[in-house]
């Protein structure tokens, strides 16, 4: 067992998380994929910081949560919105913006 | 230098955690229902914290479980509680094949990425954090400590930028949610219900359905007195249904409400009783 193990694993989540994005149609769940990848990206960072033996890695990550966090409450605003105006939740529904 | 070696213990928790992990996002992409996904995202991120604090972030841990799983999946689980629960996904692909090939594409790059790191990071040195979250006498006593060190010193600028998105995000969510209304447009309660009573037909609210009906089935209609279904009873968007009046082979089988103008009370109208009570 090394570190790779862990990037690896990241590497795999992060690629379900995209994948989700691709595949779901349900406006939350895709935000939900979206999380899931800021923090399979976390998960690198830690490990690559405890590989040089420097703290910066933790620190990114830290803020990575910040702005996932803030990227979270505006993002939910936006579907609660347009769920307000078009009684929907799905990506497939919003597209006005097609023509 | 030497690095150090991962010890058995977190290997363990490396094989117990990692398929757990990789089972909550499964999940989370795989179910239908939204709740489910966010509880599977939950799982995942659990896993991830124990992760962050067995990689010397004990800090980063508590604040992947406390903010993550803690805060932000909750208010995931509001909005669906707001949305709707049963605002699942439609089955219907918008795109031909989209989803076969989303899933051949994430395979591929699940494949090219984890292959490239693998060979990349083979023999990767653990040089560990000891040197600066180091605890007596160290260079920084503890891993918050450490964090805190860097946060205000070389991550100044970047911590007070947060301070701005953070409020800004605050900002936007309350205006993106915000419904504007002025004051007085909403109607009062007496003007409702004169408005009710000046322009509407029914003043009262509508028949239920299955009112003398054989059925509890939303579609069987209510009925009048004469036993004809009362037409404003019918559901909208469901067909109304006709529904066998009486027990098959019931003497009095006239077509009629048996439970309209005749002496049995109310059991009367159930098969089951009739038998009884004659």
């Amino acid at each position: 067992m090394s570190l790779t193990n862990y990037l690896v694993l990241a590497a795999i989540l992060f690629t379900v998380g995209a994948v989700g994005v691709l595949v779901r149609r349900n406006a939350i769940v895709v935000f939900m994929c979206i999380e899931l990848m800021l923090n399979s990206v976390n998960l690198t960072l830690v490990t690559f910081a405890r590989s040089t033996g420097t703290l910066d890695g933790q620190v990114i990550a830290f803020f990575v949560m910040v702005v996932a966090a803030a990227e979270v409450v505006v993002g939910l605003a936006i579907i609660m919105s347009i769920y307000r105006t078009r009684r929907s939740a799905s990506v497939d529904d919003a597209n006005l913006l097609k023509y | 230098m030497g690095g150090i070696e991962i010890g058995t213990a977190e290997t363990v928790v490396f094989w117990v955690l990692g398929p757990i992990a990789l089972a909550g996002a499964l999940g989370m992409v795989l179910a239908r229902n939204a709740v489910h996904s966010a509880l599977f995202l939950v799982n995942t991120m659990l896993a991830l914290g124990v992760f962050y604090v067995v990689q010397e972030a004990p800090f980063l841990g508590a604040v992947q479980i406390i903010v993550y799983t803690g805060a932000i999946m909750i208010l995931f689980l509001f909005v669906l509680m707001l949305v709707g629960r049963d605002s699942s996904d439609s089955v219907v692909e918008t795109l031909r094949g989209q989803r076969v090939a989303a899933t051949v594409l994430g395979i591929g790059f699940a494949g090219l990425v984890g292959a490239g790191i693998a060979r990349a990071t083979e023999g990767m040195v653990v040089t560990g954090l000891e040197g600066v979250q180091g605890g007596e006498g160290g260079a920084a006593d503890g891993n918050i400590e450490a964090i805190a060190g860097l946060l205000f010193t070389r991550y100044l600028l970047a911590f007070e930028v947060t301070s701005a998105l953070l409020i800004t995000a605050a900002v936007g969510a309350m205006v993106l949610a915000h419904i504007e209304r002025e004051p007085g447009s909403r109607l009062t309660q007496k003007e409702r219900s004169r408005a009710r009573f000046l322009t509407s037909d029914h003043p009262q609210t509508l028949p239920g359905p299955g009112v003398y009906a054989r059925a509890n089935s939303i579609a069987a209609p209510g009925r009048l007195p004469d036993g004809s279904p009362a037409e404003a009873s019918y559901a909208t968007g469901v067909e109304p249904q006709v529904v066998e009046e009486l027990p098959p082979g019931d003497p009095a089988g006239d077509g009629r409400d048996p439970g309209a103008g005749r002496g049995h009370g109310p059991d009367a109208a159930l098969g089951t009783t009739r038998g009884v009570t004659r």
